[in-house]
């Protein structure tokens, strides 16, 4: 459905970072194929939106290609670039940006009133999608509302209907839950999630909440400095980060290096300094590479007594302990190291108690050492 | 947001498609435009001054400048400049100070106070204090000042002039520095006040120093604008020979032979101060962000309890609303009872009549001036906010290249008086014969559009920046073009500030009096130029009448725009 090939987009230089150009998008190619929802995810800064809004057309990239539907919206190479409001892309913007001067029924008639006068649709027609729309958002009992009255979540609503009453191929969304607060997000996520799967619409979701992006996409690309790090299905990119910075950023993790010993099986034996590892890897990695684990605090166990002397069981003593509601974060000294260990609110272990800390294997992601 | 200068990339027919575009071709033609309003007659003025047969010369200003009574006309200037600034700045921060932080009651007449500026043009204000201070039959002259056994107070010297320009300045000091105290925070005062200073002393050790930003700003705006005021020196100091710079560059063009290089090199040297002063205080603006010790947040002070000062404050307030509106409007009103004016006594008073104001309505004079105000006006106006709609949308939203440069030429008629302008109008478009404007009401609209671009600006840009770009964009990804989402967007998102933008222009081109004065010719007078006639063929009845139906209409103006949620006046500042 979209294909993007070797975008780039950059921007002159502010003041502090001298003469040269800005690389908000570096080279990046996606592919979201139809029916999917494809998130961007990053953190400020990643140039996740600069590369939403070189697909919506409302900034120019300096090169590479952008196709949805077999249409070729934008080519450096071919010399093409379709304006915004030709792309018939539909977009939900952070804000929202309902036009404060309209209904909520002329803000979602606008995108069929401006239509060319060929294509445009007749009153009638207008009037029954627009129903129709604001019926599928639920919207439909406030549709002579003005829409500065509305709640945030219903502008939220009416921000989607607008988008989607052309009926377009793609959506793009860019933050769209971020301006709601924490009660209503979660509402609106499992909403947004249904409305997208009931209609089918293939969509590109921009983000910075990693809960967001695994919750709802298809696939999740994590953005870092304008390239994309790691693609792929959420739970793959939440198990097997490729590198330290998704692990970092998906998830909560705790990285110890350490140097592969030996292959054992499809594990790696991995030294370090406080103990040895046995690490489940799909990766090559050789014998001496210096290498990252990554372990998940939620599959690590901790029980009281020091009895650890085997690989991935270690002894330690807790440090701190917090209560977080659903669940209990103890962090455990071992060595010279603190390991985060999130335990369900059942297990509580007051501090300076020694402990035998468990790695569950599904705790582990190896990571090359170089980064 | 896709600008016009952009690397377009795409075939040649398109490029050429794209380049013509709606969005290009009006934002071409308004930054054309804005250009040219504001170079072109100061280039004009420029080569002018400075050329005479083909080379260099400064013949002009040695001419200008040995004049005699040069060095009385530069004091003159100053001294007026200097006075009428400190009086409108005394007056205009003590009821601000009133207003804001204390607790003294009357406050609403503050505000009406506030509004004079905009009610009651500055040639209606300077003719109604020659009726009241005229040395030989003005009114407080002779039933109060000599009552007391004082010489009469001769109006037509610099401490008149200086009193009158004072009064007409106050209202805009009151409302900058009003601005300047409520962005004040009212702890630091109180922290004064508990360390156990007396309120006095706590207002110049503490609140003075603290609104020293606003006040220099103040000081400036107002020097430049005495500088530049033509209504006082004209109607108080041409004909008793009190010259300043405004009137002596009217002088030389209305001798019998007029100067255009003696009237250009004045010009020139005005322009050149008000230039100074416009300069230095954007300068003063941008350190006082840099070094912002007062935030900018509203504060609500607890008003400052007055105690036993609250009556003497009620008096100055009460003395200060009756001299600024009530001693003008109320002699105004009786002027235009009578049939020839004298001054008040028991037997004029009793042989009022009506008969001006319908007598008003059949003269030429008046039925043109009206016609021609109104068509200026609304002409103006709407002109001024379409084009700074355009202006403001580039210079906010675009990353265009030259925007800043747009923005600049938007705001460069600032420095220019307006009787400077006229000088430099006249001098183009006398000479630019294939343009035909002179002798027509155009050059009025050229000026007006010229001057009160700034203001549209303002307003333009204050508004736009209040539109997310989101709005815009969304209606770009709905599929709308740049024509359909600023007509159907922008536009209608603008129109609050819009529509206040367009009656304070609308109400301030009322009184514009120094351009048009030099401009105008007969069959094309405005309001303010049919007063200016009949003030100097002495038909100061039907004067009066035609000025308080203006003022009347004026107020009307601003109560609408007030209705309306505008906050004009303030804007006017600076």
């Amino acid at each position: 459905m979209l294909q993007v090939r070797d975008l780039v987009k950059t921007f002159a230089g502010s003041k502090g970072e001298g003469r040269g150009r800005v690389h908000a998008v570096d080279g990046i190619s996606l592919d979201v194929a139809d029916g999917e929802l494809f998130t961007l995810l990053g953190p400020s800064g990643c140039g996740k939106t600069t590369t939403l809004r070189c697909i919506a057309g409302l900034e120019t990239p300096d090169g590479g290609e952008i196709t949805v539907a077999g249409r070729t919206l934008f080519s450096s190479e071919r010399r093409i670039r379709v304006p915004a409001n030709e792309r018939g892309l539909g977009m939900v913007f952070q804000s929202y940006a309902i036009w404060p001067h309209m209904n909520v029924q002329k803000n979602v008639a606008f995108p069929l009133e401006v239509m060319p006068r060929r294509r445009k649709p007749s009153r009638r027609e207008i009037r029954e999608r627009v129903e129709r729309v604001l019926a599928v958002v639920k919207l439909d009992h406030l549709a002579t509302r003005e829409a500065t009255d509305l709640s945030g979540g219903q502008q939220q609503r009416l921000a989607l209907a607008r988008a989607l009453v052309m009926e377009p191929p793609l959506l793009l969304l860019d933050e769209p839950l971020s301006n709601l607060d924490a009660k209503l997000r979660d509402d609106m996520r499992f909403e947004l999630k249904r409305l997208q799967r009931d209609l089918g619409i293939t969509g590109v979701y921009v983000t910075h909440d990693q809960v967001e992006a695994l919750a709802m996409s298809n696939k999740v690309a994590v953005m870092r400095d304008g390239k994309i790090e790691q693609v792929g299905h959420p739970r793959v990119v939440y198990e097997q980060p490729q590198s330290r910075f998704v692990a970092d950023f998906i998830g909560t993790s705790n990285f110890i290096d350490g140097v592969v010993e030996a292959k054992e099986g499809s594990s790696y034996r991995i030294r370090t300094d406080d103990g040895v590892l046995l690490v489940p890897s799909a990766s090559q990695f050789g014998v001496g590479d210096n290498v990252v684990v990554a372990a998940r605090p939620e599959h690590i166990e901790i029980t009281p007594g020091a009895n650890g002397a085997a690989p991935n069981v270690w002894n330690g003593r807790i440090a701190v302990r917090s209560f977080l509601g659903e669940v209990v974060d103890h962090v455990v000294s071992v060595g010279s190291r603190e390991l985060r260990a999130r335990c369900n609110s059942k297990v509580s272990i007051p501090a300076e108690t020694d402990v035998t800390v468990r790695f569950h294997e599904e705790a582990f992601s190896l990571i090359p050492a170089s980064e | 947001m896709v600008a016009v200068a952009e690397r377009s990339v795409q075939g040649r027919g398109e490029v050429l498609r794209r380049l013509l575009s709606a969005r290009n071709l009006i934002v071409i033609l308004v930054a054309v435009v804005i250009g040219y309003l504001a170079l072109v007659p100061l280039g004009f003025l420029l080569w002018q001054t400075f050329h005479r047969d083909g080379h260099f010369t400064l013949s002009a200003f040695r001419a200008a400048y040995s004049a005699v009574g040069l060095g009385t006309m530069l004091f003159n200037s100053f001294a007026f400049s200097a006075g009428a600034t400190v009086f409108a700045l005394v007056i205009g921060t003590a009821l601000a100070y009133l207003l804001v932080r204390t607790d003294v009651p009357g406050k609403s007449l503050m505000y009406a106070a506030s509004v004079v500026p905009l009610i009651i043009p500055g040639i209606l204000h300077s003719i109604s204090w020659t009726f009241l201070l005229d040395p030989t039959n003005g009114i407080v002259n002779t039933w109060f000042i000599e009552k007391l056994g004082l010489h009469a107070f001769n109006v037509y010297s610099i401490p008149g002039m200086i009193f009158i320009e004072g009064l007409h300045l106050a209202p805009l000091v009151f409302l900058l520095m009003v601005a300047s105290f409520r962005s004040m925070d009212p702890s630091l005062e109180e922290s004064a006040i508990m360390s156990g200073a007396p309120m006095w002393r706590v207002f110049f050790r503490v609140t003075l120093p603290l609104a020293r930003p606003a006040l220099y700003a103040a000081i400036l705006i107002m020097a430049v604008r005495c500088l530049e005021s033509f209504e006082v020196p004209a109607v108080i100091g041409l004909r008793h020979h009190v010259w300043v710079f405004t009137s002596r560059i009217y002088d030389a063009l209305h001798a019998l032979s007029p100067d255009y290089g003696t009237a250009g090199a004045l010009a020139m040297t005005l322009l050149v101060l008000t230039s100074v002063g416009v300069w230095w205080h954007s300068r003063l603006a941008r350190r006082a962000r840099a070094f912002q010790t007062v935030t900018g947040k509203g504060f609500r002070p607890r008003p400052m309890p007055l105690g036993a000062w609250r009556w003497p404050a009620v008096a100055f307030i009460l003395l200060y609303f009756f001299v600024s509106i009530v001693l003008p409007l109320v002699t105004l009103g009786y002027a235009s009872t009578q049939l020839f004016y004298s001054p008040p006594t028991h037997y004029t008073l009793h042989h009022m009549t009506g008969a001006n104001y319908p007598a008003v309505f059949h003269d030429d004079l008046f039925k043109h001036a009206v016609k021609n105000s109104l068509v200026l006006g609304v002409g103006t106006a709407t002109a001024v906010m379409l084009m700074c709609a355009v202006a403001a949308w580039v210079v906010v939203r675009t990353k265009l290249p030259g925007r800043w440069l747009i923005d600049n030429l938007a705001f460069t008629p600032l420095v220019i008086p307006g009787l400077v302008l006229g000088v430099a109008m006249l001098d183009v478009y006398l000479r630019l014969q294939w343009l035909p404007v002179y002798g027509t009401l155009w050059i009025l609209f050229i000026a007006y559009l010229t001057r009160y671009m700034p203001y549209g600006m303002r307003y333009a840009s204050t508004s736009m920046f209040q539109i997310g770009r989101e709005l815009e964009e969304s209606a770009m990804m709905s599929g709308a073009g740049w024509f359909q989402s600023f007509r159907r967007i922008v536009l209608p998102l603008l129109v609050p500030g819009f529509v206040a933008g367009w009656i304070y222009i609308f109400v301030v081109s009322f009184r514009e009096l120094g351009s048009s004065v030099l401009l105008y010719s007969p069959g094309r007078e405005v309001l303010s130029i049919a007063i200016w006639q009949q003030w100097n063929d002495g038909l100061l009845p039907q004067l009066s009448a035609l000025g308080v139906m203006l003022v009347g209409f004026l107020v009307v103006m601003v109560a609408i725009a007030y209705r309306l949620g505008a906050k004009i006046g303030v804007k006017e500042a600076g």
